[in-house]
């Protein structure tokens, strides 16, 4: 965490651009290597160390530290101009016109990522490119390993769980096969469903989730001896899995840059239930085909 | 955004025309680039583009800009809905965003 002020890059005078940024030790060092070789004052919020996007979205990145800032900082006494530029993904917590009334500081938002800064100072304008929200392939596979490590923790006693019920029924063989298809399952929502997301059908992260599980059931199916595998649990095979991908490949929409809450709430309200039903009829699917055999 | 469309027909955003004064705030600030300016007033271009920031209707200087703003979250809004029928262990944060 990097404490909030005002920091100089380079020999900034009063006529130097003020840029506002985050403490988020990221932030921080990204918007510098930014800006190293120019003059710029460099404005730092106490967003907690956490990133401008989301302190923007609890308010930590806004108005009222914002206008704080200013004056903690004595900005009106370093500068000469009346000016502050801000990253636009600030916006969702920054009220311009507020700023302005309360401290005398007129806000541009420039631009989306601080690599575009430079170029944003030089033209003194944003380029539509640099106001575009992007989300590559490699900006979600990077966030596939926290994701992982985060499911972890609900993910590893359910597993056991499935391992002690199913060992105790039909085995330790079958036990295996189940709980390590089930990792399976959650591995293809987390880190299939996400990294193909464009390739996927729908619009719908629940839909392109289930259509990557029941790829993966399928691929099991070929390749892991499906033949063998008996009609219950095939059957409860190709319910119960694409529901697990489904649910962890919705859940990919906190990480995305684009999905509304109004969106994500129309695809719980539909698709939790189904996904449970799914669950609930592999259940009785296995455990009547175990009495009923 | 390019290559991305989320759900059509869901985004709670109302732009009240008469009220807009045509600063174009709403335009620099939407990083999907839902607005744009027509006849010195905003025009929504794309609602279904809209991941309901707030942004616009936050930096809005005439309040002609209205959306239920939140984050697009599904563990968030589970943690939420879990929070305000106080299950117990969910009183702390959102799960988003640490």
């Amino acid at each position: 965490m990097v404490p909030p002020g005002l920091y100089a890059v380079g020999e900034p005078d009063a006529e130097a651009p003020v840029v506002v940024t985050a403490n988020y030790k990221m932030s921080y060092d990204i918007v510098r290597r930014a800006l190293s070789g120019r003059d710029v004052w460099l404005l730092v919020l106490e967003t907690y160390g956490i990133n401008v996007w989301c302190a923007a979205g609890k308010g930590t990145f806004g108005t009222g530290e914002l206008v704080r800032r200013i004056a903690a900082s004595g900005l009106a006494q370093v500068v000469s101009h009346r000016r502050l530029i801000l990253p636009i993904l600030g916006a969702a917590g920054v009220a311009a016109h507020r700023v302005r009334q309360r401290s005398g500081f007129e806000v541009v938002y420039a631009t989306v990522r601080a690599d575009d800064l430079p170029a944003y100072l030089d033209q003194g304008a944003a380029t539509p490119a640099m106001r575009e929200l992007r989300f590559t392939w490699y900006d979600r596979l990077v966030l596939v390993p926290v994701e992982l490590v985060l499911a972890a923790k609900p993910v590893a006693p359910a597993t056991a769980l499935i391992y002690l019920a199913a060992r105790l029924l039909w085995g330790a063989d079958a036990a295996a096969a189940a709980a390590l298809s089930v990792l399976g399952a959650v591995f293809t929502g987390i880190a299939v469903g996400p990294v193909l997301l464009p390739l996927l059908p729908g619009r719908s992260f629940a839909i392109k989730g289930a259509v990557a599980g029941g790829l993966y059931c399928a691929l099991l199916y070929a390749l892991a001896g499906g033949a063998n595998w008996g009609g219950a649990a095939t059957l409860a095979s190709f319910l119960a899995l694409p529901a697990v991908s489904s649910f962890y490949t919705l859940n990919f929409t906190g990480c995305t840059t684009y999905t509304s809450k109004s969106g994500v709430k129309k695809e719980m309200r539909l698709g939790l239930p189904i996904m449970a039903g799914a669950l609930g009829a592999a259940l009785i699917v296995v455990i009547a085909g175990r009495f009923l055999a | 955004m390019k290559g991305f469309r989320y759900l059509a027909g869901v985004a709670t955003l109302e732009l009240e025309s008469s009220l807009c004064v045509g600063c174009g705030r709403c335009v620099e600030v939407c990083p999907h680039q839902v607005f744009r300016m027509a006849q010195k007033r905003a025009v929504v271009a794309d609602r279904d583009a809209c991941m309901e920031c707030g942004a616009c209707a936050l930096n809005c200087p005439a309040a002609a800009l209205k959306v239920d703003a939140g984050v697009g979250c599904a563990s968030g809004l589970i943690h939420e809905w879990l929070r305000e029928r106080k299950i117990p262990g969910f009183n702390g944060g959102g799960g988003c965003c640490g």
